[in-house]
């Protein structure tokens, strides 16, 4: 467990280390004009792996956009997270067609591999799950994704084999 | 027939109104009253909870008649059976979310809520589905929040974020669990809430109420050890009535001192004496940085809201503000020196109360700053709304009473100090006191009329002494803010500034009584208490606050002179950049 704290400050650590790099040159690029908030918050969560707190405070002072505001844009969209990404995000599909295709069971042994719930990051930062509504690959149904990556026509063995793959790394 | 006059037919009424008027405001002229919810004139006009749907002939769906402008030849119901169980749907559909506990609520008679489910007899609950529950949040020393009652209309996003460009609150998260909020979901003392409390005015629920304290003023009344002080701030007198069902605007100066007296007050002062003595201390600051060309322009500091806004938002420009105290901050710190002495009362056995039209006034009241000899200068603030309630409380019959005047000495006050409760008044009354300082005249004219009115940013160059004096008064936060940005950005050459938070001034501020919404469709609230306000001015006999003869004989006796070191110990302050997020 202590080695597990120590990993996440790390990675919290090296994270902040090159934060203010980040966004010094996101604030060059981008005019502070309100109609750029989506965008850069696209890039913030791509770079940090999710949309931290001080860098919604720096956004609103720089768009001229109350904290409210971007934090309630934030917890609109699914596609942005308050806490950490895990640096492999698996994403299995609960949409329509693969659902009915039995997702739920790959979705119950990911989570019963991991020992987090939808929405977390385990521990060691390395893995975190989300549930998705369709990506678009119903021929392929079931799906999950890794980082974007799609594995179609999932069983729960491939799942296992993933993730044996990627525990190795 | 004129191009821009447009005829349409609502409800067989045949309408004629000019073009870009919507179909709720022509069905006015006919006397059809479209019952609305989330619409607020001029605040939020964005048709949301569809309350106000009508039916339009040739046309699939319904027309939210708060938003949607006329056509030529257009013919609307606003009563079909479609229409009416529609909205009685969209009714049951917003209660369903809602806690429904009007007996132990604040608005229970002022809901609009309430009113539409009595309008609709709504006699059972329809949707008895899984309601969203929220912690309610008080810690503010302000504003209490609670979402359980939130019907997510949206007004007060839009009084707050539109308004009064803060934007302390917004709409988080999504579908079922939307819900308003802060960033973070945290307590509104922990962002970048300024206290004005143009939510609450704007709630048509209870989900947004003052922190009330009449609770701690009741024991104090009863106590026989306390003396207990009230002081009443100008903008609360033409107001009070109103909560008593008369008409918005009237002055009860005098029933409310009777009120006050018998509710067991051992004193009933006027903060208008203090606010005297703000004028004294804010003209003798404004005459010594104007000679010395020194941080102008001032800006006048009687606003909580307003400064607890510039402490987090412009604290570059804090040099600026005016070290002075509000005025009825100024009065606790002389009750509790000059008066206690003179009076041979222990000041710690003094409890003052400030009735006031604001509720930022009492996370003022609480700022460390605001105490001498470890006492605070006032112990507890209620709004006007709270005293209305104690009124009632004690079976006062409000109406019926007879007028009485204020107690003396401190309850001596001029016309200047009555029309600090209207934007342009804190103006009008320091230039008052400053040109006849600067001129050492008695000069007769004393009316201001380019600070008086209804905008929200009053703009005048006035000569005084010889002297070209560009000043501004400016309200509601929105309105501050582009004075700040013009003042950094080197743009403005005025050389004094008055800001209050509320639009309007403090006779709306955040404690008065709650005008719904059709109310404030129809009527110039604003214009009505100021007009209460300067008439108190006309027709007072002393209309310069440097010849209140109270303040004389303070300043004879105690103070010294404006500006003298007791008077900096007692009636001036200090402020601090704040940060605006504890995130």
């Amino acid at each position: 467990m202590e080695e597990n704290e120590e990993a996440k400050q790390k990675r919290y650590k090296s994270k902040c280390e090159h934060k203010d790099e980040f966004l010094e040159s996101l604030f060059v690029t981008y005019l502070p004009i309100k109609d750029n908030l989506i965008q850069m918050l696209n890039e913030i969560q791509e770079h940090y792996g999710y949309v931290p707190s001080d860098v919604q405070m720096k956004l609103s002072e720089f768009l001229k956009i109350p904290m409210a505001e971007i934090y309630g844009v934030v917890t609109f969209y699914s596609r942005f997270t308050l806490k950490p990404k895990g640096k492999y995000s698996i994403s299995v599909c609960l949409g329509t067609a693969c659902f009915v295709k039995g997702s739920q069971k790959i979705m119950d042994r990911l989570k019963e591999r991991l020992k987090i719930e939808e929405g977390e990051t385990t521990n060691d930062g390395k893995f975190s799950i989300e549930a998705q509504r369709c990506v678009g690959a119903c021929g392929l149904a079931p799906v999950f994704t890794v980082n974007g990556k799609v594995y179609g026509k999932a069983t729960v063995k491939m799942l296992d084999e993933v993730l044996d793959e990627l525990e190795k790394e | 027939m004129n191009k821009d006059l447009i005829t349409l037919t609502i409800d067989g009424q045949k309408v004629e109104v000019e073009k870009g008027t919507t179909i709720l405001q022509a069905a006015k002229k006919v006397g059809i009253d479209i019952p609305t919810l989330c619409f607020l004139k001029e605040i939020n006009e964005v048709g949301d909870c569809r309350m106000c749907i009508v039916e339009v002939e040739g046309r699939r769906g319904f027309a939210t008649s708060c938003i949607q402008t006329v056509e030529e030849g257009m013919v609307v119901h606003t009563n079909s059976p479609a229409v009416l169980e529609a909205r009685h749907v969209i009714l049951d559909l917003i209660i369903s979310n809602h806690s429904k506990d009007c007996l132990t609520c604040t608005r229970s008679g002022n809901c609009e809520l309430q009113a539409l489910s009595t309008k609709f007899n709504i006699s059972n609950i329809e949707f008895e589905g899984q309601r969203l529950r929220h912690k309610i949040d008080d810690v503010s020393p302000s504003i209490v929040r609670d979402f359980n009652k939130c019907i997510l209309c949206r007004r007060c996003v839009a009084a707050c974020k539109n308004v009064q460009k803060v934007g302390a609150i917004d709409c988080i998260n999504r579908g079922f669990e939307s819900c308003i909020s802060t960033a973070y979901d945290k307590s509104l003392n922990d962002v970048n809430c300024t206290n004005c409390g143009q939510c609450i005015q704007a709630c048509p629920t209870g989900a947004l109420h003052e922190k009330e304290n009449i609770n701690d003023v009741w024991p104090k009344l009863k106590d026989p050890d306390t003396y207990v002080i009230v002081q009443t701030a100008p903008a609360v007198r033409v107001a009070l009535g109103e909560e008593f069902g008369m008409d918005i605007g009237t002055n009860v100066t005098g029933k409310m001192v009777t009120a006050l007296k018998r509710l067991g007050f051992n004193k009933v002062f006027d903060t208008n004496t203090g606010a005297d003595f703000t004028i004294m201390e804010e003209a003798n600051e404004f005459i010594e940085r104007f000679k010395s060309d020194d941080n102008l322009p001032m800006i006048t500091s009687c606003s909580p809201g307003w400064v607890k806004y510039i402490e987090m938002n412009y604290p570059e420009l804090l040099p600026h503000l005016s070290s002075c105290k509000s005025p009825h901050e100024m009065f606790g710190a002389l009750l509790k020196t000059y008066y206690a002495n003179k009076e041979g009362i222990d000041p710690k056995k003094i409890y003052v109360v400030s009735v006031m039209p604001c509720i930022a006034k009492k996370f003022e009241r609480q700022r460390t700053e605001m105490q001498n000899d470890g006492m605070y200068d006032v112990d507890c603030v209620i709004t006007t709304r709270e005293l209305s309630r104690m009124i009632k409380q004690a079976n006062i019959d409000f109406l019926t009473l007879e007028d009485t005047n204020f107690d003396s000495p401190m309850g001596e006050a001029t016309g200047a100090a009555a029309i600090f409760g209207t934007t342009g008044g804190v103006m009008e009354a320091a230039l008052r006191t400053a040109q006849d300082v600067l001129t050492g005249e008695d000069l007769k004219k004393i009316d201001f009329e380019q600070v008086r009115g209804e905008k929200g940013i009053k703009r005048a160059t006035i000569t005084i002494a010889g002297k070209e004096l560009k000043v501004v008064a400016a309200s509601g936060l929105a309105n501050a803010q582009k004075i700040m940005e013009e003042i950094k950005s080197g743009k403005a050459d005025y050389q004094f500034v008055e800001i209050m938070a509320c639009p309007g001034g403090c006779i709306m501020g955040g404690g008065q009584p709650i005008k719904n919404s059709k109310i404030r469709s129809e009527v110039d609230v604003r214009k009505l208490r100021a007009d209460s306000l300067y008439s108190i001015d006309e027709k007072s006999i002393i209309r310069k606050s440097h010849e209140n003869p109270v303040l004389k004989k303070v300043y004879e006796d105690f103070l010294g002179k404006p500006g003298s070191e007791t008077a900096h110990k007692l009636l001036h302050t200090k402020y601090y950049q704040r940060e605006k997020y504890n995130i």
